[in-house]
């Protein structure tokens, strides 16, 4: 068995790690969900800019007065940093499509050896729509997936081959879950960091993709901190 | 015939009435920034129908265009993301609503196309994906590229910031997104404004729309979100 990881943990233990990604003057688009908590946990000695793809170059925190005028892809209510900028959406597609973004951190619903991205739409469910998804996999450099290690049913995520229709096809360049972090090397998928307790014949049971260990497997960094 | 300089202003009733049954209309807005809130109210109120709604999203079920899926009064829908208006897909599920779902900067990019006099886009989005099936992917320098087509509508509804008589426009904060490419791709385009301003009083500097592409002005009023955003 895994160790069984309260949710919260679990989130803030992948939000902790994508944060580590990041290099000074990074420009980062943070998609919902567990990608949100990510700017809570970048490190002090580095500065990065948030943008959000309608048109925040330099998203700050929420504001303590809410101004409706200025909120974030999410809709929630932001205030842009000093030094900010406020760009139309070709200007932030463009910026976005032109590989001016370091890195984009976003959900999923599978991911694959390959490093295929599905997270936009299950057939026969809801059709969401791609916003701006399919550009940001497509543009920026890294495309980093912050996701739970198997679906709230236990299905695993990390997939020999995606099920789902793609958002982008072999755009991943890290996969960080509660348990692990992933990395795609020349097109293969490497595992070099493993959670505490974490058992890999057991994690192998809910890790269906091939997967490399690294010779410097080490354990998932920021764990410590909990 | 020459034709006037200065924009006529006119009320959000009055405006809405140049669209017909069946036109395709252009709205700006990205969730709830940047929507002209009065211009569609008065929308819903005249009941115009089966319009083709072209918009990033359709808002919610209660607010803004969400309003004009939720009256019934779309036939087509081409936007990037409809998740957060459950009638949309609701109506789509049913059959009764056409929804031509486009990556977000696809979207904007076909719009751009459409009001600068280009046949089309070449754009890496969607390649190697369902978005890719039924469309022309043209190889270059060894890349593969999605063909893109221009969109263009009827009328296009857009949120400014301020204008002056001119039809010069300047934005706010995040309400600015999909305006400015609008405003340059629609047959007749219909701006609400916070305030009109005289000639002079905006700086040529600051201008992001210019006067000539603007045919209508109207006021912003006081609905909940109009007079938040």
């Amino acid at each position: 068995m895994l160790p069984v990881l309260d949710e919260e943990i679990a989130r803030h233990r992948i939000a902790r790690r994508v944060a580590r990604e990041f290099q000074d003057g990074d420009v980062v688009n943070l998609g919902i969900g567990i990608p949100t908590l990510v700017s809570d946990y970048i490190p002090e000695n580095i500065r990065v800019i948030f943008q959000t793809e309608n048109g925040v170059v330099g998203a700050g925190p929420k504001p303590e007065k809410e101004d409706l005028r200025f909120i974030g892809a999410g809709g929630r209510c932001l205030k842009p940093i000093l030094g900010g900028a406020l760009v139309a959406s070709d200007m932030s597609f463009g910026l976005i499509r032109g590989g001016h973004l370091d890195a984009t951190v976003l959900g999923a619903l599978e991911v694959d050896q390959e490093g295929n991205l599905a997270n936009w739409w299950i057939p026969g469910k809801m059709v969401p729509g791609m916003g701006g998804a399919m550009d940001l996999v497509t543009g920026a450099k890294h495309v980093i997936v912050a996701t739970t290690h198997c679906t709230k049913k236990g299905d695993p995520k990390i997939l020999p081959k995606c099920t789902l229709p793609l958002t982008g096809a072999k755009v991943v360049s890290l996969v960080v879950t509660e348990y692990c972090v992933l990395r795609m090397v020349s097109g293969e998928m490497v595992l070099e960091e493993i959670a505490p307790g974490v058992d890999l014949g057991e994690f192998k049971k809910v890790t269906p993709a091939n997967y490399r260990v690294s010779e410097d497997l080490c354990q998932m960094k920021g764990c410590e901190l909990e | 015939m020459p034709t006037s300089v200065i924009k006529p202003v006119m009320s959000a009733e009055e405006a809405v009435k140049r669209i017909t049954d069946g036109s395709s209309v252009m709205i700006g807005g990205f969730n709830y920034g940047g929507i002209p809130y009065t211009l569609v109210d008065a929308l819903v109120d005249a009941g115009t129908k089966d319009l083709w709604l072209i918009s990033n999203d359709t808002a919610y079920d209660d607010v803004g265009h969400g309003r004009l899926v939720v009256n019934g009064q779309i036939k087509k829908v081409t936007a990037s993301h409809v998740g957060l208006n459950k009638s949309t897909q609701r109506l789509f599920n049913e059959k009764k609503l056409e929804l031509e779902l486009v990556p977000q900067g696809t979207f904007v990019e076909r719009i751009r196309a459409g009001g600068f006099g280009l046949g089309g886009v070449l754009t890496p989005t969607g390649v190697g994906t369902v978005h890719e099936e039924g469309k022309q992917v043209i190889e270059v320098e060894g890349k593969r590229y999605i063909l893109e087509l221009p969109l263009r509508a009827d009328v296009a509804l857009i949120r400014a910031y301020r204008a002056d008589r001119y039809g010069n426009l300047v934005y706010f904060g995040t309400n600015r997104n999909f305006n400015p490419a609008m405003a340059t791709a629609a047959d007749l385009v219909i701006a609400e404004v916070d305030a009109i301003l005289e000639i002079g009083q905006i700086d040529p500097n600051d201008v992001v729309t210019p006067g000539i592409l603007v045919d209508i002005l109207v006021l912003k009023g006081d609905s909940y979100y109009a007079s938040r955003t």
